[in-house]
């Protein structure tokens, strides 16, 4: 494997025996034990995920507000400090450089929890777009280490080591405060479908928080997951995976995005959107059930009556549900829920029928 | 007798018929496997030419024949319980057996210490 950047848990997952893979140019660990173990684990009880290599760009400034609103599509005006949104930003075309949460810490402080494989791109862009806008932007993505507890019993098993009142933080909200003596950035979000948290802290506190949230897990009601198990539980929620589902030619019209635009406010790529509302989109983002045994993957093709009428974004073996599911772009209007097309799946033909999204719901707070 | 191939199958020896499965070391490479498109009984096999496919969780990969000959019997129980590979790759996870044409192609494939020597190598 060539060598990538490392978080600072690379010997932890070394020692817990993790067999490591290349992701965004980071070597992470895909699985400790097995992609389906991992799942059910999170699926029924909390699974522990470094997430340090997303990135973390800060903006900080009298503007910082105006200007996060100014670059995304979702409102940050509204926010209230200690509040969170997910987001997409969008090109002048409306297409999607990146989907990311936005933390709102203060009247002049945001941070942008960006995907890893985009973190300099976005920092890049961002900085090109500051022109007038009194701020000051900040990567602090070497600086900042991220933990991941997810599942049903996260919120349970975390309090015994939480200086935070947990049950006070609401989906899609954070605090500051200290687990196990440590200050983090704690908020009710995720990955995974599941309830549970996302964790910033100091890179240089990586190691005692993990080990101590793998302690009170006890072997049995906290493991380590991989990500490839972040990729399955994302999967069954359908959230959107940058790269995959989403690209910088794809408008969050197309992808089921359309609740983050606000045309209230002014944004990159407002134009284009507004004009893509006016004259509708050609191609939506639909579900498929493989009805053969096969497993449709990224870009394998959709048709009806031997017209290609779409790709796939991703697709799975989904352990939860135990079927073989997809995401597809397909053309507009032509296919509804209910309706068989085909999926051309290693140069064979395969039945696969339009299914409503979400294909899970888990005990997410809503 | 077992041999193994430099694709990681394995290939047991009884009479004139070879079992054939994938090996621990293709399965522990391949994670969590969920479908098997097995071969279909009394079809001619090529050495070398693909016998079925293996669905992981990951991805889709490809099986080959260790040996040329007509598929004689296939596990059925892998189509319920694909996983059956990842507990038992070279026992009960078999894939099918093969009526040897030339049991001289048994020669060229690995002993278990080759073999093993050779994953050493690749990992």
């Amino acid at each position: 494997m060539a060598k990538g950047k490392r978080t600072p848990l690379y010997e932890e997952h070394l020692r817990l025996g993790a067999k490591m893979v290349e992701f965004a140019g980071w070597e992470m660990p895909i699985q400790y034990s097995s992609i389906i173990k991992e799942h059910k684990q999170v699926r029924e009880s909390a699974g522990l995920f470094d997430v340090s290599h997303m990135g973390e760009i800060e903006i900080v400034g009298p503007d910082a507000i105006d200007f996060a609103d100014y670059l995304v599509t979702n409102n940050v005006n509204k926010l209230k400090n200690g509040q969170i949104c997910y987001t997409p930003m969008c090109n002048k075309k409306g297409g999607i450089i990146d989907d990311f949460l936005v933390y709102r810490l203060a009247n002049n402080k945001v941070l942008f929890v960006v995907n890893a494989s985009n973190t300099d791109k976005d920092f890049k862009w961002i900085n090109n777009q500051k022109d007038n806008f009194d701020v000051e932007i900040f990567n602090k993505s070497d600086k900042v280490a991220q933990l991941a507890l997810q599942g049903p019993k996260a919120e349970k098993l975390l309090r015994a080591i939480s200086q935070i009142e947990l049950e006070t933080i609401e989906f899609y909200h954070f605090t500051q405060g200290r687990v196990s003596g440590i200050e983090t950035i704690l908020s009710r979000t995720g990955y995974t479908g599941e309830d549970g948290f996302e964790l910033y802290i100091d890179s240089e506190a990586a190691v005692p928080l993990w080990r101590k949230i793998l302690e009170i897990g006890n072997n049995k009601d906290i493991l380590p997951a991989g990500l490839g198990a972040r990729d399955t539980l994302r999967f069954e929620a359908c959230y959107m995976l940058y790269g995959n589902d989403l690209n910088e030619t794809i408008t969050p019209f197309e992808a089921p995005l359309k609740w983050t635009v606000k045309f209230e406010k002014d944004f990159i790529g407002k134009k284009a959107l507004m004009e893509q509302k006016e004259k509708g989109i050609t191609r939506k983002l639909r579900g498929l059930e493989i009805k053969g045994k096969a497993i449709p993957r990224h870009e394998h093709k959709v048709y009806l009556n031997d017209k290609e009428i779409g790709w796939i974004s991703s697709g799975m073996f989904a352990p939860t549900l135990k079927k073989s599911l997809a995401l597809a772009y397909i053309d507009k209007g032509i296919a509804k829920t209910g309706s068989i097309v085909e999926v051309e799946i290693r140069k064979k033909k395969v039945e696969a029928e339009i299914v409503k999204l979400p294909f899970y719901r888990g005990s997410v707070k809503k | 007798m077992i041999k193994y191939s430099k694709s990681h199958e394995w290939v047991k020896k009884e009479g004139e018929i070879g079992i054939i499965g994938i090996t621990d070391y293709a399965q522990n490479q391949l994670g969590d496997i969920v479908y098997v498109e097995l071969p279909e009984n009394g079809n001619e096999i090529n050495k070398g030419e693909i016998l079925c496919t293996v669905e992981s969780v990951k991805a889709a990969s490809d099986i080959y024949s260790p040996v040329t000959g007509e598929i004689a019997e296939i596990n059925e129980e892998l189509e319920e319980s694909p996983e059956i590979i990842n507990e038992d790759a070279e026992g009960k996870g078999w894939i099918c057996k093969i009526k040897f044409s030339d049991e001289t192609e048994l020669d060229k494939l690995m002993s278990k210490e080759e073999y093993d020597e050779f994953c050493e190598k690749e990992g």
